[in-house]
């Protein structure tokens, strides 16, 4: 039991410094590029975050029911409505403003008169 | 310890994770906005420098490993005071504040850095949403270093019980959290910033 406390720790830490060392190896060393290297580096630290939230902050070990899970699943349903829509809203509003509000912005605010 | 005792005492460090467990929670929200804004404000460069040359890398690589490393310390930390280990909690609570400060050291070189050579958070959009992202993070880091020092030391005093051994338990979660939140700052701000 005590040394399997600790070995979880260790698994952890290891886990956790070769994820770094392959996310920065990744960039530095441009193992891969583009699209490729964005999606790698967004799986490298996914798998990060799981390994730390169960090896380090033990999240699922407790009893049922599992009220300290429920809030984290909540938690990362605000997160992914919060910067999933700052995004969708920020970057599609060329999209929906109308080719009348487009020029409208244009001639008033930047004063460009096409 | 009777047995109802030993309940209770179960009972209270229970409710009190789980009450610190929903504060992180909401923490995670507050960086959430925050990550959103940055997200946004990317590209704001106003004709000023972006991520590529302003980053140092092998200098945010260090700064990375030694937040993990104090992140697994304190967590050997806890062990050592469930098993009422005096010495080694003293010694691992010790080592995650040496490294705390380290850490908190590097980012205001960093920070001063930027400053020095006219890159304040005044310089762009971008700017202004890596200081407050990266700085509420430094911020919290520094209650967290402000706790330890405040609680460590009562160690000395109170010895290692039940209460002692809770409060140290939530401490690490607070840790623990800050290294989780880094790795999202490490990728999206930092190899984000320079990848090609």
């Amino acid at each position: 039991m005590k040394l399997g406390r600790h070995f979880t720790y260790i698994v952890g830490y290891v886990a956790s410094m070769m994820l770094t060392l392959a996310a920065y190896g990744a960039v530095t060393g441009q193992w891969l590029m583009g699209r490729w290297l964005i999606g790698g580096l967004v799986v490298l630290a996914l798998v990060q975050l799981v390994v730390q939230l169960k090896l380090f902050l033990h999240l699922g070990d407790e009893a049922k029911p599992r009220w300290q899970l429920m809030a984290f699943w909540f938690m990362l349903l605000v997160l992914i409505i919060l910067v999933a829509g700052s995004l969708w809203i920020m970057y599609s509003l060329n999209y929906r403003m109308t080719p009348e509000q487009m020029n409208q912005y244009l001639i008033k605010d930047e004063g460009i008169h096409l | 310890m009777s047995q109802s005792t030993t309940h209770s005492t179960a009972a209270l460090d229970l409710k009190t994770t789980f009450g610190f467990w929903v504060y992180l929670m909401t923490d995670c929200v507050l960086f959430a906005t925050l990550f959103a804004t940055y997200a946004v404000l990317r590209g704001s460069t106003l004709g000023g420098p972006g991520p590529h040359e302003l980053f140092n890398m092998p200098f945010v690589l260090a700064e990375t490993l030694i937040l993990l490393t104090s992140s697994f310390s304190v967590g050997l930390g806890v062990l050592a005071a469930r098993q009422g280990q005096q010495a080694r909690v003293l010694f691992w609570f010790g080592l995650t504040f040496v490294l705390g400060v380290a850490f908190l050291a590097m980012e205001l070189t960093e920070f001063s850095h930027l400053v020095t050579e006219g890159n304040s958070w005044r310089r762009s959009g971008f700017l202004s949403a890596f200081f407050t992202l990266v700085g509420t993070h430094g911020l919290h880091i520094t209650s967290g270093l402000i706790w330890m020092l405040l609680l460590v030391p009562r160690i000395f005093t109170r010895g290692l019980n039940a209460m002692m051994v809770r409060r140290l338990t939530l401490l690490s979660l607070f840790w623990h959290f800050l290294d989780v939140i880094w790795i999202f700052i490490f990728t999206v701000v930092y190899l984000f910033g320079v990848a090609r």
